[in-house]
């Protein structure tokens, strides 16, 4: 037994972890698979407990990576769902061509990207990485393979359906063209969470990519305010002289690592107010055509390898939810209990969502999402999130599944309006119900 | 499952009826708990103010004294329930030493309660918890166990037995992912305690849930309720015999 926890380092349960190296061996542990079940995990950057599966199975998917291919005529990529973002990006970026979607890091596989229908800086303008998706290949719990299209019910089950409806063992998706492995970009400072929201409704369609970092422990009148990051793939000619006899280099490496042990308490209210203000004043009030890397322009954080140890061995919950565009007021009353209440969130992160994809369990809506970071262990915590989520269900918003680590069944089942024909279709392709997480106990999916 | 902020959603109350246990349920309910087994003999408990706080319970018939129906009371809670996250053995029964002196066939009964009655149920309920790989057995020992008093040596003998099963359970639990947490209190003043006169440093039945809660929070093995009975029984424990045997109660 491994005993494992998601990104965020809370409640640990132990399982059977093995690593299949091909799809056969994958189904012969599936069908070897006890009562407790059997869950597929990639890289481990779902924050809570969707990939653990206390007392059962727990297939490792990373070593699936047999195999990949690219159209440069129709940009399709087809590859093996072990294989991660950061992979991919290493081969298609020389080639001109990015993937759909990324997420705040790279370090996610293809087939987590599916289960949790990630989504990233473009999505007001592109939607989730599971609307780009043209097929995928899931391994059942009865080991076939099937081939799913956008128009089986069983692909928008297993888009966002976090690994419960069966292993995505391959997907085909379409890329991006680009000219350079560079981003342009705009920065802007903003004096509060007012200014923040106008000027992001006002002009964050003009950007493909975009997304605000709130200072939460800004209080009164600077309560709110951020700094706007918005951007897009550089052109050839938009890059300095230098860097365009290469324009298409992409070479990432993290520069430092976080130790294995860090104590608790390091990020308090004093290192992440110093973090912020210096973190706010040295961003420009505003700048133009600031050229930056993929890498920290999309990822900042896999700069610092295993960061999520910063935060000490009790770890962090992740609390991102949306809510409707209309619903600003919610909005805003989070961010001012959050404000007055303290609360250390080390990376508070706001964006505007466009339409979502038909997942049934799909977490993006047209609206407003907020992302907070919070470590473990401040008090009345609990009951503070607990009513925030009264606050976001009234609003006719929801949570991240992908984050989540806390959220109560009734939350659940109250604010995923389709979870009853998700679990319909999930019974059909699973009728044993093989596919287990404690994710899938503790919200009773 | 117990979530990253460490609340449950299911609990199994053994001795259904009995005040520290439902101040313990109640407070996980208020924490989040949704689904509550009370087992008892007859199959009654107070089950409104669960079901008022939120909670969906569910009464089973329970007789501590009638181990060979155990390990069924468990499987019957995790079909019930779902994975069991938290399960408390509650039950058990005081008799005064002048009444067992008297009478060794009662005294022998109410040790198979509060000692033989939770070896069984404390071992069913473990081998579920080490197959889920999760949840916690809370185990109600008393400080009556750590050093056995001639005041009341019939019930200090099961509790200082129910003790030193517990230790070794948390040890042979160890690593499986399921734990046990040992909760050592001193006189609680309750309706098990009605009409004797409370020993020093006794606590009430909601100081003793509280503690528990901290404990299932912090993730310690043992609970001493007040925390300060510790080192008193750290001397408690060296006492020379002579003086031990001379204590009043």
């Amino acid at each position: 037994m491994t005993l494992l926890t998601g990104w965020g380092r809370t409640a640990p349960t132990p399982a059977r972890l093995s690593r299949p190296r091909s799809v056969e061996e994958a189904a012969a542990l599936l069908r070897a698979a006890t009562g407790r079940g059997a869950v597929a995990r990639g890289l481990g950057r779902s924050y809570g407990d969707a990939a653990q599966n206390s007392g059962g199975v727990v297939l490792d998917c990373t070593a699936l990576t047999s195999s990949w291919a690219h159209d440069p005529a129709t940009g399709l990529v087809t590859a093996s769902a072990g294989m991660s973002l950061h992979d991919l990006m290493t081969e298609l970026l020389p080639r001109g061509w990015f993937v759909p979607v990324t997420p705040g890091t790279r370090h996610v596989t293809v087939g987590g990207a599916v289960a949790a229908d990630v989504h990233g800086k473009n999505h007001h303008v592109d939607s989730s990485f599971g609307a780009h998706v043209r097929s995928l290949t899931l391994l059942t719990a009865d080991g076939t393979l099937r081939a799913l299209t956008p128009d089986d019910e069983l692909f928008w089950a297993t888009v966002g359906g976090m690994g419960l409806t069966g292993v995505v063992v391959e997907a085909t998706f379409a890329c991006v063209p680009v000219e350079t492995s560079r981003m342009w970009v705009d920065v802007e400072r903003t004096r509060d969470l007012d200014e923040t929201l106008e000027v992001m409704t006002a002009t964050d369609d003009r950007y493909r990519y975009t997304v605000a970092w709130i200072d939460l422990l800004a209080r009164g009148g600077r309560m709110g305010r951020s700094v706007l990051t918005r951007g897009d793939h550089a052109r050839r000619d938009e890059l300095p002289v230098r860097m365009r006899r290469d324009p298409l280099a992409f070479a990432p490496r993290p520069r430092l690592a976080a130790p294995p042990w860090v104590p608790g308490g390091l990020l308090n209210r004093a290192t992440v107010g110093a973090f912020n203000a210096t973190w706010y004043g040295k961003a420009p009030a505003a700048r133009r055509g600031l050229v930056q890397g993929i890498a920290p322009f999309f990822h900042p954080l896999d700069g610092v390898a295993h960061w999520n140890r910063m935060y000490g061995s009790r770890g962090f919950v992740q609390y991102q939810f949306v809510v409707p565009f209309g619903a600003e007021e919610t909005l805003r009353r989070v961010v001012e209990r959050l404000s007055n209440a303290g609360v250390v969130s080390f990376l508070t992160v706001l964006k505007r969502f466009g339409r979502g994809t038909p997942g049934m369990l799909s977490f993006p809506m047209p609206g407003w999402t907020l992302a907070l970071d919070i470590p473990v262990g401040q008090r009345g915590l609990a009951e503070m999130l607990t009513v925030f989520d009264e606050w976001v269900a009234a609003a006719g918003g929801r949570l991240y599944l992908a984050k989540d680590s806390r959220m109560p069944a009734s939350m659940m089942a109250g604010t995923y309006p389709r979870l009853d024909e998700w679990r319909a279709i999930r019974d059909r392709a699973d009728p044993e119900g093989v596919f287990r997480s404690d994710l899938a106990r503790r919200l009773c999916l | 499952m117990k979530n990253a902020l460490g609340s449950v959603d299911t609990v199994l109350l053994l001795g259904g009826r009995s005040e520290i246990g439902l101040a313990i349920v109640e407070r996980l309910v208020r924490a989040g708990a949704r689904r509550v087994m009370l087992a008892a003999r007859g199959g009654t408990a107070p089950v409104d103010r669960l079901r008022k706080l939120g909670a969906e319970v569910h009464l089973a018939d329970f007789d501590a004294a009638r181990p060979e129906t155990h390990a069924a009371l468990i499987e019957d809670a995790a079909t019930r329930l779902g994975d069991l996250d938290v399960v408390i053995p509650a039950f058990g029964v005081l008799g005064r030493q002048a009444v067992y002196d008297a009478d060794p066939v009662a005294a022998a009964r109410d040790v198979a309660v509060n000692f033989g009655g939770h070896v069984s149920i404390g071992l069913a309920a473990a081998r579920r918890l080490r197959e889920q790989g999760h949840g916690t057995l809370v185990v109600l020992s008393s400080v009556a166990g750590v050093r056995v008093r001639k005041a009341n040596f019939v019930y200090g003998s099961a509790k200082a037995g129910l003790d030193g099963f517990a230790q070794g359970l948390a040890d042979s639990l160890h690593g499986s992912g399921a734990r046990v947490v040992v909760v050592r209190p001193g006189f609680v003043i309750g309706r098990m305690t009605e009409g004797m006169s409370p020993a020093p440093m006794s606590v009430t039945v909601d100081t003793v849930a509280d503690a528990v809660i901290d404990g299932l929070r912090s993730g310690r093995r043992t609970v001493w309720v007040p925390a300060r009975l510790r080192p008193v029984f750290a001397v408690m424990r060296v006492l020379p015999q002579a003086v031990w045997r001379r204590l009043p109660r």
